[in-house]
């Protein structure tokens, strides 16, 4: 079974994401048995006959708003969002909106092009599960969450900037 | 200056250590080049056309004399003996070994520097006025903001991956010696009648592919909000975008697609729902903050000024000097001194370890200790008492550090272009060395008086050929090196009488050995036709590039060789 980094450490992984192929059209799509993420438009198209699964996640692409998932994000048992390319960053910015001004609250999944140098950024803005690209190994993985003991400026993680946070040091007066 | 406390220290220690593990995982194969690429960008190292190139943060152009040190430190044991300071207030080492960056970064580390976020798609080095504190003609000291904004832009983690790289420039004096217009973020601080501190804010100016001078988005910004402004139209330009094409994804083409209106109208709406939050600056952290940057114990000597008249009337050559690399000082009796790296025969912008050295002794012997480095690529000792002027002159002339030529057609600004450049169509500091060569006489140079001359070897505009009154791009045509000329760009400095705005092109591009040429037939129309205390700049605004382009193509200035008949003038 594929593996994740779920709550700072790896754990088996069952979900499984549907990944349509671009022409199809959503009302053709045959959706699996069992846990499953599927992509927004599928989502906003047939989430009537799907709410109810409890087992049906949902998935944003960078373009995608947040602001569209909103209505059902509390009822939602998973929440993903996909990196294309690893050098594609809006995914950092939907994944700080779903948390901090949408109010998701459940698990916030990076999928895609997910590489460990990522996690940190990616931990701050709100994700709380990775789906590191398979041929990366993991569990080195783990030690990219937290490469810094503190932060200069807030995001999700911690909203209050450095200065707030400590008693940041004053000049030391010159004299001889 | 700034002093690193615990929680900078940390913050760049564990880079270094992060970095090294990245490097190490690259070398034994477990990173791929791409996935590296922009790992190694976002710690400043390139890999051009003959090595790799570090690019080191000189955070809005401060140095201290320690640092200063530790920098010819790294040209010494790392390099070749030099480095190059750029426009964007960056020195850049061209010949370290990929092996070996992770210990430059621990060396620069020792010293409160860093390369973090010196390249790659992330916000860039915040750059700044280099006479800020001292200018007489400051508004208001952009140096504790320009921290604040260091720290706060620093792993930001929503905006390290943007659709390409991202530059502030922040302004506080009626001079804007920082051409602010050409960042994609140009922060003017300012204050409101009832002195209130703030921001003007403009955004969407760049060089490159599509030069634009930025727009004003809003007039006037509380100076609490600054971060969560910066990071509502950051998030705007992460959202929105183009990723598709690597020349239409500078923020300056969003703002374009969107009408400046619209771009603010979205800035504005997200600010709606993000401002007074937690990330709102308190007045504690900017006193905070701005305690790093007291004025010195500046103890002005009454009999200076006396001496430096007399100096002056004495020396011709010391006159000279003084009138071009002599600035105001707000405190009477101290004055600012550019040290020109613009001499004859040596690219623009660099310097040897042993000047850097000696640049930090002077730092010491003629002030508090601190240099500053300009976007025209020189370096400057900021708080020199008025007597000292001549002992120090003498000894930058030794030094090769007292070119007479500030402001001046020879005080070209370059980037490193394709002798050292990977991306550059052509030579730059070839260019300029014929240029200053044709330029000789100091009388000429001096009588024609202020002119930014840019040369940029490439369109990412690293030689801010666009904001140049003579701008300089190399093109390649069928693999040969050709330059195009543009004229009437200003980078909003009091050269160009305030104005930015963009050179037009004169016309077809002309071949390495007819440069020195072109420029003497554009500079010698300017002196026909200038009228009194005009500029170069002023005389094309006033009669437009037809005649200069004219003069050019219509005189056999392609084909002339050996030395232009000088014109003279009475002006």
């Amino acid at each position: 079974m594929p593996e994740i980094i779920r709550g700072g450490s790896v754990v088996a992984d069952d979900w499984q994401i549907l990944r349509p192929a671009p022409a199809i059209s959503m009302a053709e799509i045959e959706i699996p048995a069992g846990r499953v993420v599927v992509p927004l438009a599928l989502w906003l198209e047939r989430h009537t006959g799907l709410i109810a699964r409890g087992d049906v996640g949902v998935w944003l692409a960078g373009a995608d708003d947040p602001s569209s998932i909103a209505p059902w994000l509390q009822q939602l048992p998973v929440v993903a969002v996909d990196f294309p390319k690893f050098t594609d960053g809006r995914g950092y910015s939907v994944a700080y909106l779903l948390r901090s001004r949408f109010g998701y609250r459940g698990e916030l999944r990076a999928i895609g092009d997910v590489l460990p140098d990522q996690l940190f950024f990616m931990r701050r803005v709100g994700f709380d599960a990775f789906a590191v690209r398979p041929d990366k190994d993991i569990r080195q993985a783990l030690h990219s969450l937290q490469p810094f003991s503190d932060a200069y400026q807030g995001s999700w993680d911690n909203a209050v900037p450095a200065f707030r946070r400590h008693v940041r040091a004053w000049p030391v007066p010159h004299g001889n | 200056m700034y002093v690193y406390d615990q929680v900078d220290r940390n913050l760049v220690a564990e880079r270094v250590e992060q970095y090294r593990d990245q490097v190490r995982r690259f070398l034994a194969g477990e990173l791929t080049e791409d996935e590296f690429r922009p790992l190694r960008l976002q710690n400043g190292l390139y890999i051009q056309r003959f090595a790799p190139m570090l690019r080191v943060a000189i955070p809005y152009g401060l140095l201290s004399a320690a640092q200063l040190r530790m920098l010819a430190h790294i040209a010494r044991h790392y390099d070749r003996g030099y480095g190059h300071f750029s426009t964007r207030q960056n020195i850049q080492y061209n010949w370290p070994r990929l092996e070996d960056s992770p210990d430059i970064l621990a060396d620069l580390a020792s010293v409160e520097m860093h390369a973090i976020q010196t390249s790659g798609n992330c916000v860039r080095n915040i750059t700044s006025d280099e006479l800020a504190g001292i200018a007489p003609d400051e508004i208001v000291d952009p140096r504790p903001l320009c921290e604040i904004l260091r720290q706060w832009s620093t792993f930001h983690p929503e905006f390290s991956f943007l659709p390409r790289k991202f530059k502030i420039a922040v302004n506080g004096s009626v001079e804007d010696r920082s051409a602010t217009a050409f960042h994609d973020i140009g922060l003017y601080v300012r204050r409101a009648p009832n002195g209130e501190l703030g921001l003007r804010v403009l955004v969407g100016g760049g060089m490159g592919r599509t030069p634009i001078v930025g727009v004003v988005i809003r007039e006037f910004l509380p100076w609490q909000h600054m971060m969560s402004y910066v990071e509502c139209i950051l998030r705007v330009y992460n959202r929105y975008g183009r990723r598709d094409n690597i020349y239409k994804a500078r923020i300056k083409i969003l703002v374009k697609a969107l009408g400046p209106e619209e771009f603010a109208r979205q800035v504005e709406e997200e600010w709606t729902l993000v401002k007074n939050g937690p990330g709102t600056l308190t007045e504690e952290e900017l006193k905070r903050v701005s305690a790093y940057f007291p004025a010195p114990d500046y103890r002005p000597r009454p009999e200076d000024e006396g001496e430096l008249t007399r100096r002056i009337a004495e020396s011709r050559g010391f006159a000279r000097w003084a009138g071009r690399a002599v600035r105001p000082h707000r405190i009477p009796g101290y004055r600012a001194v550019v040290l020109s790296l613009k001499k004859t025969g040596v690219a623009p912008g660099d310097a040897t370890a042993e000047q850097m050295d000696q640049v930090a002794d002077w730092s010491e012997r003629f002030g508090f200790g601190e240099i500053r480095v300009s976007h025209e690529q020189n370096l400057i000792l900021p708080d020199v008492r008025a007597g000292d002027l001549f002992a120090l002159w003498e000894e930058a002339r030794q030094a090769g550090l007292a070119t007479p030529n500030l402001g001046l057609l020879t005080d070209i600004i370059a980037c490193p272009g394709g002798d050292f450049c990977s991306l550059a169509n052509a030579k730059s500091i070839p260019i300029a060395e014929a240029i200053q060569r044709r330029f000789d006489d100091l009388d000429y140079l001096h009588d024609i008086g202020e002119l930014n001359l840019n040369i940029s070897g490439c369109m990412n505009s690293c030689g801010h050929h666009h904001a140049g009154h003579i701008g300089i791009l190399g093109v390649d045509k069928d693999g040969e090196e050709w330059y195009q000329v543009s004229i009437g760009g200003a980078d909003g400095s009091d050269a160009g009488h305030g104005r930015s705005a963009i050179g037009k092109v004169i016309g077809p591009s002309f071949k390495a050995e007819d440069m020195p040429d072109v420029v003497s037939r554009l500079v010698e129309i300017y002196l026909e036709k200038r009228e009194a205390g005009e500029h170069f700049v002023d005389t094309v605004e006033r009669l437009g590039i037809a005649l200069f382009k004219a003069g050019v193509y219509g005189t056999p200035a392609r084909t002339k060789k050996g030395p232009i008949e000088r014109v003279v003038t009475d002006a």
